[in-house]
């Protein structure tokens, strides 16, 4: 069940949670991710969509999160990987693919692992565990189907 | 740059070094965990979201308001159709690809320039939401 042990991940998730939280703290905003692909598409679309004004407010400290993120990644790798850089050999057409349901999905969900698996779950939200469960139970079922399937 | 996009940048820092350190930036442990092989990404999600809780429960106790102005306010959204069909949607692409919107974004800090792509589709799929599908007022 745990072939890597528990400690990275375990770790890892109190460091992000350390991060929503200093966020919470200082600002009130929830440090969701999702959302950052419809508040920067309101610099190039002018569908009503796009345009609301709270894409337009967000967009901004959204892209902050975003830099934040990659930032916080180049530290790690520069300082702790024990691999350093990492390149997937995930197939281009599973990015794709993937990415494609993904956008989509969230964005017509209103929230990703972020918003309602961590933002949604601490706030004690029924919609997003209901989200939750819900990605949970089609993403296993999708990636045994696809390791039934051969793709691997 | 304002204080509040520095706070939010600095707070992503801190965020995207664990998703770094917990391997969610690697479709590949994503995949593993979906597969059953390794059930560590419980911890991730469950280790941040318990912390986040106590910050959600006990800081505005503390504190009137949030030091940069604003105020605190838990995330509450309402159950809808759309929420449940997106998440199943997700869910589907999350084990076709390994990839989650902060996790594919902070995989371009480790070095990972194959996730361009999947970060190019996400904003397609983001586009094609807010161009077809109609809102709910």
């Amino acid at each position: 069940m745990f072939p890597l042990g528990i400690e990275p991940y375990l770790i890892g998730g109190i460091i992000i949670g350390l991060g929503v939280s200093l966020i919470y703290v200082l600002t009130g905003l929830h440090a969701t991710q999702s959302s950052f692909f419809t508040t920067t598409l309101s610099w190039f679309s002018k569908l009503p969509h796009f345009q609301e004004e709270r894409n337009i407010s967000e967009r901004d400290w959204r892209l902050a999160l975003c830099l934040g993120l990659i930032s916080g990644a180049v530290v790690y790798t520069f300082t702790m990987s024990p691999s350093g850089m990492f390149i997937t050999g995930v197939d281009s057409w599973r990015l794709a693919l993937g990415g494609l349901l993904v956008g989509f999905g969230t964005r017509l969900s209103n929230g990703c692992t972020s918003g309602h698996g961590i933002s949604g779950i601490a706030s004690l939200s029924t919609t997003s565990l209901y989200a939750v469960i819900t990605f949970l139970v089609f993403g296993i079922i999708t990636a045994h189907l696809l390791e039934f399937m051969g793709v691997l | 740059m304002n204080a509040r996009n520095i706070a939010v940048y600095g707070g992503g820092i801190l965020f995207g070094f664990g998703l770094a350190c917990s391997g969610m930036t690697r479709p590949e442990v994503v995949l593993s965990f979906l597969r059953l092989d390794d059930l560590g990404l419980i911890f991730v999600m469950g280790g941040a979201a318990v912390v986040t809780f106590l910050a959600i429960n006990i800081v505005p106790k503390l504190m009137k308001a949030p030091a940069l102005g604003g105020s605190f306010r838990p995330r509450v959204s309402v159950l809808t159709g759309n929420t449940l069909i997106g998440a199943a949607i997700f869910g589907i692409g999350w084990g076709i690809s390994g990839q989650c919107p902060g996790s594919a974004v902070a995989s371009l800090g480790t070095g990972n320039w194959p996730i361009i792509v999947g970060l190019a589709f996400m904003f397609l799929g983001a586009y094609i939401r807010g161009r077809f599908i109609r809102d709910r007022n």
